[in-house]
């Protein structure tokens, strides 16, 4: 088991035929990915060769699916036309959208997440400006380095993508069930709730390590939940403790306004919570590995 | 990006919003001029993006042309809560005023939707309000994709209980509002006070709009409304190379890549310089995943030419950009940097792990420049930076 994502995954990509969609088309296929298709109007019809294995590509979300049976979508599509391509997997009901872009206005995820509670929220969405997420050994829906770690009883949910790849590769040895890049825009699909609650459920997750940053209330919120419904140990990181208030730190939701959005506030209503919370990465690492015994 | 008062003045005006007249100018004299235009009476109003210039002086009233170009003289220069004022606005000068309100559409991050925010409690810190009468705020939640017709804006008018000779003058301000903040792809506007004057009409008197730099490829006004001038000279120069860079005030210099991973660096060095005399980051700088060769001498050169940085510690986990293309940037960087005649002067530390780190490792140590550093560690490489910018402090 593992949450979101497995190795029965089917797995398409819109913008596939894109610089970066080929590229990662590539790595995701290198790491064990069911790549049953792409998506571009374009180019349907035609096929892709990733060293070997022809890639069809297909003119919209909606025959992939009827032709493939494909029931992840990863989305490489530039800003100017993510909400257009969101729209159209929500429409085609996909069980998941990973959205990796970065850079998308916040007029459109606002829109498009509208439109999936509309649409009685068929589709689970991850991301925007994600690193997406991978099952080790099973399956890789985004840009997380296949090669890092191996699978094993950690679960992680993170909104950034770096801290997503320290981490696990702090506790390589020890493995993940799944790893899960939820985004660090001010508007993202899936929350730390989503994952923590995901994890909770899964049989082979045995720790959570939970990572966040300034901006928001996402993590307190999360600290909330943990409290009334995570059995499992906690292991928590927040990025952000030196940010100055009223500056975007690299991700667009990254920022402290006034007194709402510190790390101080987002770590004490984590240790509230029953939390361990680490210092550094590092630090994080070492207390799960304290819990775990290992 | 937060406009000025002005802007966001001439932004309601673009689609509706009832403002008065107004015009910024950045000299004395120019006040003479813009009075007259508005028949020889004005409000001069300081452009700062900081609350509280009514009470430190920056908003006065001018009888006259001559008043104006002395209150122009008065309040440009001044100092306001850290911000200088450079540019002042001559406006006119309302009507009597009989009632202050407050409306404002944000983000509501935690609901994942718009908020449409009113009171009639308006002219003062809306957080106040908040905090010590939340009953006289309406919140109410706005479906991006219904927005705000004429109805809904009764809603909000209702659910903030404006008195009902103006629910309807404020429920048409409400649907150009919500219009400026569509079409701007903004992430706040703000108007307070709005206000009923004596003669019965519905104004902006003064207003505050954030935009979202991620619509800047659909809103190409945008760009002229960024103020050049006071932003940072480095933060301006990271900009101008399309480096994610904040200007902070330590004495480490600080590169990596991912803005999660920057985040924490800044916080493992501060933490790192409590043992070594309080120095702190200098900055946060992300070159993103890519981390070529030539995105880290632009990033290196920013940072070498902070005159405040006295180590520079740069930080690098490889996912797939791999540690020894890294490695090999770092290097070619330098010798960039060198060849351009730029003196490389101070120390660098370097930790990269991940992909490759081995082979980027030895790329680093084969090179053996003489002012990097290699410490394979994050945490010991956050403590060896600020080690030795504590030593050239």
């Amino acid at each position: 088991m593992a949450i979101f994502l497995t190795k029965d995954s089917k797995v398409i990509v819109q913008g596939m035929t894109g610089a970066t969609g080929m590229k990662h088309t590539k790595l995701m296929l290198g790491d064990g990915t069911n790549i049953v298709g792409g998506v571009n109007p374009r180019k349907a019809g035609t096929s892709v060769d990733f060293d070997g294995t022809e890639v069809p590509v297909f003119g919209s979300v909606k025959e992939a699916m009827e032709k493939t049976g494909a029931n992840v979508s990863v989305l490489f599509v530039p800003p100017a036309f993510s909400k257009a391509a969101v729209v159209e997997a929500i429409d085609a009901e996909i069980p998941l959208a990973v959205v990796i872009t970065e850079g998308i206005a916040v007029h459109d995820s606002a829109a498009f997440w509208a439109y999936a509670n509309e649409k009685g929220n068929k589709t689970r969405i991850i991301g925007p400006n994600c690193p997406g997420l991978i099952t080790p050994g099973q399956s890789n829906a985004g840009i997380i380095p296949g090669d890092i770690t191996k699978p094993g009883r950690i679960g992680l949910v993170s909104k950034s993508g770096t801290l997503t790849y320290q981490m696990m590769y702090e506790l390589r040895d020890i493995g993940f069930s799944s790893a899960v890049g939820i985004g660090g825009d001010p508007v993202i699909g899936t929350t730390h709730i989503d994952a923590l609650a995901a994890f909770e459920a899964d049989p082979d997750t045995d720790l959570i390590v939970m990572i966040g940053e300034i901006g928001g209330d996402a993590e307190e919120r999360a600290a909330d939940f943990i409290r009334a419904n995570v059995t499992k140990p906690v292991v928590g990181y927040v990025a952000g403790f030196t940010a100055p208030e009223g500056k975007t730190m690299g991700h667009a939701g990254a920022i402290v306004s006034g007194s709402s959005g510190t790390a101080q506030a987002k770590k004490e209503a984590l240790e509230a919570a029953g939390v361990k919370v680490g210092k550094t990465p590092t630090e994080t690492a070492k207390l799960a590995r304290e819990i775990l015994g290992a | 990006m937060d406009l000025f008062e002005y802007q966001a003045r001439d932004l309601f005006a673009k689609h509706g919003v009832p403002v008065l007249a107004g015009e910024v100018i950045d000299t004395p004299e120019a006040a003479r001029e813009a009075t007259e235009k508005l028949g020889g009476k004005s409000v001069v109003k300081a452009q700062v993006k900081v609350g509280g210039r009514g009470k430190a002086g920056g908003v006065k009233l001018a009888g006259d042309a001559d008043e104006a170009v002395a209150r122009a003289t008065d309040i440009l220069g001044m100092d306001i809560k850290g911000h200088t004022v450079h540019k002042v606005m001559i406006a006119e000068l309302s009507p009597e005023i009989e009632a202050e309100y407050y409306v404002s559409y944000l983000l509501d991050r935690t609901n994942r939707t718009f908020l449409a925010m009113a009171s009639v409690q308006g002219g003062m810190d809306i957080e106040e309000v908040a905090e010590k009468t939340p009953e006289a705020l309406a919140k109410v939640p706005v479906d991006s994709n219904s927005g705000v017709d004429i109805a809904k804006a009764r809603e909000i008018v209702a659910q903030a209980k404006f008195p009902a000779d103006v629910a309807e003058g404020v429920a048409e301000a409400l649907v150009t509002l919500w219009e400026t903040f569509v079409a701007e792809d903004a992430l706040l506007v703000e108007v307070n006070p709005l206000v009923k004057t004596k003669d019965g009409r519905i104004l902006a008197l003064d207003g505050k709009v954030s935009l979202d730099e991620n619509a800047d490829f659909r809103q190409p006004e945008h760009e002229a409304l960024e103020d050049k001038d006071a932003a940072n000279p480095l933060e301006a120069a990271a900009k101008a190379k399309n480096l994610n860079y904040v200007k902070l005030d330590g004495e480490v210099g600080i590169i990596g890549n991912g803005a999660g991973l920057v985040m924490s660096t800044l916080d493992v060095v501060a933490y790192a310089g409590e043992n070594h005399g309080d120095v702190k980051p200098a900055n946060f700088l992300d070159i993103g995943g890519g981390a070529s060769a030539e995105v880290m001498a632009n990033g290196l050169e920013i940072i070498l030419g902070d005159p405040d940085v006295k180590s520079v510690f740069v930080n690098v986990f490889g996912g797939i950009t791999a540690c020894d293309e890294v490695a090999n940037g770092i290097v070619q960087a330098l010798a960039l940097l060198e060849s351009k005649g730029e003196k490389v002067e101070k120390p660098l530390v370097v930790r990269l792990d991940g992909n490759n780190a081995e082979l980027g490792r030895k790329i680093l140590s084969d090179a053996n420049h003489p002012l990097v550093q290699r410490v394979d560690t994050m945490d010991g490489a956050a403590d060896k930076a600020a080690e030795l910018a504590a030593a050239a402090k």
